[in-house]
């Protein structure tokens, strides 16, 4: 009786009692939200054009944030170095395409994704072959991204929000929005979804796979990019940011592999989940949830949707 | 043996030829020494048993795949081998033998992705929805429109294609295909799997194509009645090499034709 009560109406006891508290919780659940649908982004613009999942997108995030920040400590001034970041993600997206993707056209999609992995490798090896391993410091203040925070009264208590973070949301919903529209209206968008279809059919009506993966790569190449500074400008540019990607996978399940609004709401379900469920379930298991909070959920959505909240319709005549 | 009547397009000069291809697959000789020519305005056949190597010639007329040996002659241009996008941009469309559509996307989507190349516009334009993009997509899709009255397939326009039945989406395919508005049009087995009732609609819209449009069409079919009603000339492969080339009653008249299909005793 005494552990339902725990489960069931202590915790939201807790909010009703102290709502500046919550407040605080989701805003911070929502910021790694919009974090996590980034990192969820690059995955989704690379399945929706290859039907591949991507294994590298995490290290791909790891490998821009390394190279600008590399670049910094070499003497190149920032917003150059952000160039010239740009420029390598492009050169990386070229590589990818011409010497994993081009000689894999028309096979398994199993064979792609085990050439993601060994594409990860890769970048781990050379990523730290160039700059080291050890973990540096993102150069937020030189990319005029704001500090410090706002602290603002309400419900009778304070919610502390971090500039950055305000600045993270911002970039990121501008970079969604420009993505769905590119994907839904543009020729490019077509031909992007007609690849992933069918390669067959793409190549006989003219679409030059080569074009495509290059773009595609390349614009997860920057979607990575802006993930890698957001990320790294909350802890530190190293080689762990790796793991946040599997973060991703939770959050694909739940807003369906295909879709760029599925990857925004499914990003900010986990990331707030994830907060307010450490924060008033937590104790009772002794806290920690976090790590496995994101995988209860996206396996309870499983259940009940498998294509995701926003995934296309599996449509199979039988 | 053409229906009579009718603007019968002029068959005229030679749009493609192949000249001594040869194509293996490992010790496999898919193809070997093949040459033929396919005449502008024509419906040329390619026919054969199974195994014959007919899909693997359209395979390299379109540039999937690359010959070995010999020539492609396309529009006066020689080379030894095409790519899928160069093909598709200098003027061939194709269907294929187990269909190849965007199955998520709709009918008209499918058709409108035929319309690819037709379509050049400043991709800021079609950005911002705005200017000269949205007329190009108005003239676009006026055309698609057209074609999908041409196959009377209006009522599904808005259905995704993976619903379709197998039938309905060998016509989108031809949709698709039609939209490129092509010199030259592969057909791979147009007909397989159909009841006698949607092979004639397709027959049908196969010869309309060729007098309306006067595109000349090369195609592959297993059905030696439709095969002979519609094709001008016929060319036989067997084991990868050519072994009759001519009209639909020279070629059903050729020994080797015969034994070829019916098995000779050795």
């Amino acid at each position: 009786m005494h552990l339902l009560y725990q489960i069931f109406i202590d915790p939201f006891v807790q909010m009703g009692h102290a709502p500046d508290l919550l407040m605080q919780t989701l805003w911070e659940g929502l910021v790694a939200g919009v974090l996590y649908s980034l990192i969820a982004l690059g995955f989704v613009l690379i399945f929706k054009a290859s039907g591949v999942f991507n294994f590298a997108q995490g290290i791909m995030v790891v490998f821009s944030a390394l190279t600008l920040v590399g670049l910094y400590a070499h003497g190149v001034p920032a917003f150059f170095a952000l160039g010239l970041t740009i420029g390598v993600m492009f050169l990386l997206a070229l590589a990818v395409e011409r010497f994993v993707l081009r000689p894999l056209v028309n096979q398994a999609e199993i064979i792609l994704f085990m050439a993601t992995f060994g594409l990860t490798y890769i970048l781990i090896g050379f990523g730290e072959l160039i700059f080291g391993g050890d973990p540096k410091v993102m150069i937020t203040d030189q990319l005029l991204l704001p500090s410090g925070s706002y602290t603002i009264k309400m419900l009778g208590g304070f919610v502390q929000m971090q500039k950055i973070d305000i600045a993270a949301a911002v970039i990121a919903s501008l970079m969604v929005a420009s993505l769905a529209v590119f994907f839904q209206k543009t020729r490019i968008g077509r031909a992007l979804r007609a690849v992933a279809d069918s390669h067959r059919a793409a190549l006989s009506v003219g679409i030059s796979l080569e074009y495509i993966w290059v773009t595609v790569w390349f614009a997860a190449g920057i979607v990575a990019l802006a993930t890698g500074i957001m990320w790294g400008a909350r802890s530190n540019v190293s080689f762990a940011l790796e793991i946040i990607a599997l973060k991703a996978l939770p959050v694909l399940i739940l807003g369906g592999f295909t879709s760029i609004p599925g990857a925004i709401v499914g990003g900010i379900i986990i990331g707030v989940g994830e907060k307010i469920g450490e924060f008033y379930w937590g104790p009772l298991f002794g806290s920690g949830i976090e790590e496995w909070f994101a995988y209860v959920i996206a396996l309870v959505f499983l259940l009940f949707r498998p294509q995701g909240l926003f995934g296309e319709r599996i449509i199979e005549r039988i | 043996m053409r229906a009579p009547g009718g603007p019968d397009v002029a068959v005229g000069d030679v749009l493609l030829s192949v000249e001594n291809v040869s194509l293996t697959f490992g010790g496999v000789k898919a193809v070997s020494d093949v040459s033929f020519d396919i005449r502008k305005g024509e419906i040329r056949a390619i026919i054969g048993p199974n195994g014959a190597g007919k899909t693997s010639m359209l395979n390299i007329i379109n540039g999937f795949y690359h010959p070995h040996l010999g020539r492609i002659n396309f529009k006066g241009e020689t080379r030894s081998k095409m790519r899928p996008h160069d093909a598709a941009y200098g003027g061939i469309a194709r269907t294929f033998q187990n269909v190849a559509l965007f199955r998520g996307m709709t009918v008209l989507d499918n058709i409108m992705a035929g319309r690819m190349l037709k379509m050049h516009k400043n991709f800021f334009w079609q950005l911002l929805r705005f200017g000269p993009a949205t007329t190009e997509e108005v003239e676009n899709r006026h055309r698609v429109e057209q074609i999908i009255d041409f196959l009377k397939i209006q009522e599904i326009r808005r259905t995704p294609v993976g619903r379709l039945p197998y039938g309905l989406q060998k016509r989108v395919e031809l949709g698709r295909a039609l939209a490129m508005e092509p010199d030259l049009l592969l057909l791979d087995e147009p007909m397989a799997g159909m009841n006698i009732e949607e092979k004639e609609d397709m027959s049908r819209f196969v010869l309309d194509v060729n007098d309306h449009y006067g595109t000349t069409i090369a195609l592959i079919e297993h059905d030696m009645g439709v095969v002979m009603d519609l094709s001008d000339r016929v060319v036989v492969l067997d084991h990868g090499i050519k072994i009759a080339d001519g009209t639909p009653d020279e070629v059903s008249a050729d020994q080797g034709v015969i034994d070829a299909y019916l098995g000779v005793a050795h």
